[in-house]
C-alpha cells in the first residue's frame, strides 16, 4: 500500500469542510427544518388551528342566539361566569389534546418508522442531543400553537358575545387562567404523544396510547367514587378543567389549582425523560 | 487547523465482536481490520451478519461482546459523526416526505456543514435535477445515490455502504465503482458490503468474507481467486450418466448442468480422462476451470449459507 500524503485533495468539496465544535444550536436548526420540511406538519397546524377555533366559536353562537330568551338574572350570571367558559370548551380542548399529541408522535414515529432514525443517529451520534432538541423544537412550536389557538378560540367567542353587550376582556376573573391553561395543554399533550412514541415506536400502537392516556381514560373513570377521582385528578384533561373552568365535575374532592398546574408539570416532565433517554441504549 | 474529518490513515477495527439476539447468534467473535488507501469488500451470503457488523461498527447496534472502533475510538462517543465516517446502511432510510435537498440540509445543519455543500454532493451523485422532489418517489437507484450523497456529505476519512449497487442501473454501477476507487485512491478507507461476488470481483481491492456470522476469510482478491482456481473441471460426454456414477464412486461431487455438461469437484482433469479411458467412454471436452471468485465465494460459503434453494443440500 502507498503512504498516504499528508493532506488529501478531497475529491469533492470545492472548500474543505473544517471540524468545528459541536452545538447545540445546530442540532435546533436540523430538527427545525425536519419538522417544517414536511408538508403534512403544515396542513396538521393549519387544519387544527381553524377546526378548534370554530368549534370554539359555536358556544358562543349558541348563547348569542339563545340571549333575547335569558332572563336578567341568567344574564348576569352568564356575564360573570358563561363568557369564560364560553371561549374554550371541553370539545376545543379535547381537539387540542388530539391534534398537538399526534402531532407530537408523528415527530418522533417519522424518524423509526421510515428508518431515518439510523440516518440521523449515524449523523448525531449524540442520542440524547438529539432528542433534546426535538422536544425543544416541538416543545415551541406546540406552544405558540396552543397560543395561538387559545387566544383566537377567545376573541373570536368574546367578539361574538360583545354583541350581546356579554362579552369580557381577558383581565375578567379566570379568563387569562383558561387562555394560558388551554394554550399549555397543546405542548404538554405533544411531549405525551412524543414520549409514547419513543418508548413504543409503532404507528398505530403509540396513537392508541396517547389518546388513551390523554381522552379515553379520563372519560372512563368515575367522578363519583374516592378512589377514582384521586386518579382522575391526575389526567391532564381533568387539570385543564380545573384550571379552565372553577368548577370541576369532581367538586365533591375538591383540588387547588396548584394540584392541577403540578399534573401537567409531571406529565411533560415524565414525558420530556422518556424521549430523550428511551432511545440511548436500544438497537436501532 | 486541526481537521479530524480531513486526516487520513483511519482504520475500522473489530475485534472478537460478537452480537446476539436472543437465541441466534448474528455475528460470532469477529475481528478484522479494514485499511485505508483501498476498497475492501464485505462478503457474505443473505443474513451472514453483515448489515449487523456495520450497525455495530456505527454504534447503532451495542455488541454483546467485544469491539468495534474506528481510528481507536467507538463511534458512539463522537458528538457528531458525517465528517468521522459518511455511511449508506439501507436506501430506504430516510423520510419520504422530505425533498431530497432538506433532507441533506437538515443532516448538513446538525454537523454545521455549510449549505453550499448540499448542492455539491447533489450535483456529484447526479441528482442535482431531483433536489427539490419528494424522497417518496425516487426510484431505488436514486435513493442509493441519495444516500451516497449524504455518506460523503462531511468529506470523511472513512465510508461505510451496505449493498450500495441494489437498485442501480449499468451507468449507475459503473459510476459507483469509480467514485470508490476515488474515494480510495485519496487514501480514504472504503468498507463496502455485498452478498454478490461478481459485484466485488471489479470493486474490491480487500475482501473480508462472513458466513453465518463468521470470519471465513480475509485477504486479498487476488488470493481469494487463487482458492477457487484447478478445483472444478468440466466435461461433456454422450455417457454422461454412466461417467458421473463412476465419478462419483471415486470420491468425486458431480453436477449436471441441463445440456449435458458436468462439473466435476474434487479429481483432476488428468484422473478424469483415465478413468474415461479405461471404460471406454468418449469424451467431448474435458476442461479444467482457472476458477473464478464467484467459484471461491461459493465454495467457502457453502457450510454457511443460512438459506438454500431447493434440494441441493
Amino acid at each position: 500500500m502507498t503512504a498516504p500524503t499528508t493532506t488529501t485533495r478531497t475529491v469533492l468539496a470545492d472548500v474543505p469542510i473544517p471540524e468545528r465544535r459541536a452545538r447545540f444550536t445546530d442540532l435546533l436548526v436540523a430538527e427545525w427544518i425536519k419538522l417544517w420540511s414536511l408538508r403534512s406538519t403544515i396542513w396538521a397546524f393549519s387544519v387544527s388551528v381553524l377546526a378548534i377555533v370554530g368549534f370554539s366559536a359555536t358556544a358562543a353562537i349558541a348563547d348569542y342566539q339563545n340571549w333575547p330568551g335569558y332572563d336578567a338574572e341568567h344574564q348576569a350570571y352568564f356575564r360573570t361566569f358563561g363568557a369564560v367558559a364560553d371561549s374554550f370548551s371541553t370539545g376545543s380542548a379535547t381537539l387540542v389534546m388530539l391534534g398537538a399529541g399526534a402531532i407530537g408522535a408523528i415527530t418522533i414515529l417519522g424518524e423509526y418508522t421510515t428508518g431515518m432514525i439510523r440516518t440521523t443517529f449515524t449523523a448525531v451520534p449524540a442520542r440524547r442531543s438529539v432528542m433534546a432538541a426535538k422536544v425543544v423544537v416541538v416543545v415551541a412550536t406546540t406552544t405558540v400553537f396552543g397560543a395561538v389557538v387559545a387566544l383566537a378560540s377567545f376573541g373570536v367567542a368574546q367578539w361574538i358575545l360583545s354583541g350581546r353587550d356579554a362579552g369580557v376582556g381577558l383581565g375578567h376573573p379566570g379568563a387569562l387562567r383558561l387562555v394560558v391553561a388551554s394554550a399549555l395543554l397543546a405542548p404538554v399533550s405533544a411531549l405525551v404523544g412524543m414520549g409514547m412514541a419513543a418508548v413504543i415506536r409503532h404507528s398505530v400502537l403509540t396513537i392508541v396510547t396517547t389518546i388513551t392516556l390523554l381522552f379515553v381514560l379520563p372519560t372512563v373513570l368515575s367522578s363519583h367514587r374516592h378512589f377514582s377521582v384521586d386518579i382522575l385528578h391526575m389526567m391532564v384533561s381533568q387539570a385543564w378543567r380545573r384550571l379552565a373552568y372553577d368548577q370541576s365535575s369532581t367538586a365533591a374532592w375538591p383540588w387547588t389549582t396548584t394540584g392541577a398546574w403540578t399534573v401537567y408539570a409531571v406529565w411533560a416532565l415524565v414525558a420530556i425523560v422518556l424521549a430523550v433517554f428511551s432511545s440511548d441504549r436500544r438497537d436501532q | 487547523m486541526h481537521r479530524l474529518g480531513g486526516t487520513i490513515g483511519h482504520v475500522i477495527e473489530v475485534h472478537e465482536l460478537t452480537k446476539r439476539y436472543g437465541k441466534n447468534l448474528a455475528v460470532n467473535n469477529l475481528s478484522f481490520t479494514v485499511k485505508p488507501g483501498s476498497v475492501t469488500g464485505f462478503l457474505g451470503p443473505n443474513g451472514a451478519g453483515k448489515s449487523t457488523t456495520l450497525r455495530m461498527i456505527l454504534g447503532l447496534h451495542t455488541p454483546t461482546s467485544g469491539s468495534a472502533t474506528i481510528d481507536g475510538h467507538p463511534f458512539r462517543e463522537l458528538p457528531r459523526g458525517l465528517r468521522h465516517v459518511g455511511a449508506l446502511l439501507d436506501a430506504g432510510d430516510a423520510h419520504g416526505g422530505r425533498t431530497a435537498r432538506a433532507h441533506l440540509y437538515a443532516l448538513a445543519r446538525s454537523n454545521r456543514i455549510p449549505r453550499s455543500r448540499v448542492d455539491e454532493v447533489l450535483r456529484e451523485v447526479g441528482l442535482a435535477d431531483a433536489a427539490n422532489r419528494r424522497i417518496g418517489g425516487f426510484s431505488l437507484g436514486m435513493r442509493q445515490r441519495l444516500g451516497i450523497a449524504a455518506a460523503l456529505l462531511g468529506d470523511p476519512p472513512v465510508l461505510l455502504f451496505d449493498e450500495p449497487l441494489n437498485g442501480l442501473d449499468p451507468e449507475g454501477v459503473y459510476w459507483v465503482r469509480g467514485l470508490f476507487r476515488r474515494l480510495a485512491a485519496e487514501g480514504r478507507t472504503v468498507f463496502v458490503s455485498s452478498h454478490l461476488m461478481t459485484e466485488m470481483e471489479n470493486t474490491a481491492d480487500q475482501l473480508i468474507v462472513l458466513g453465518r456470522g463468521e470470519l471465513i476469510a480475509a485477504e486479498s482478491v487476488a488470493d481469494f481467486a487463487a482458492r477457487g482456481a484447478g478445483r472444478s473441471v468440466s466435461v461433456r460426454t454422450p455417457d454422461a450418466a454412466e461417467l458421473s456414477s463412476l465419478l462419483t464412486a471415486e470420491g468425486a461431487s458431480v453436477q449436471r448442468k441441463p445440456d449435458g455438461q458436468l462439473t466435476v469437484v474434487g479429481l483432476s482433469s488428468a484422473r478424469i480422462g483415465e478413468i474415461a479411458l479405461q471404460r471406454r467412454i468418449l469424451l467431448h471436452e474435458l476442461t479444467t476451470n482457472t476458477g473464478s471468485l464467484e467459484e471461491a465465494f461459493m465454495e467457502l460459503t457453502a457450510d454457511s449459507v443460512e438459506y438454500l434453494a431447493g434440494e441441493t443440500r
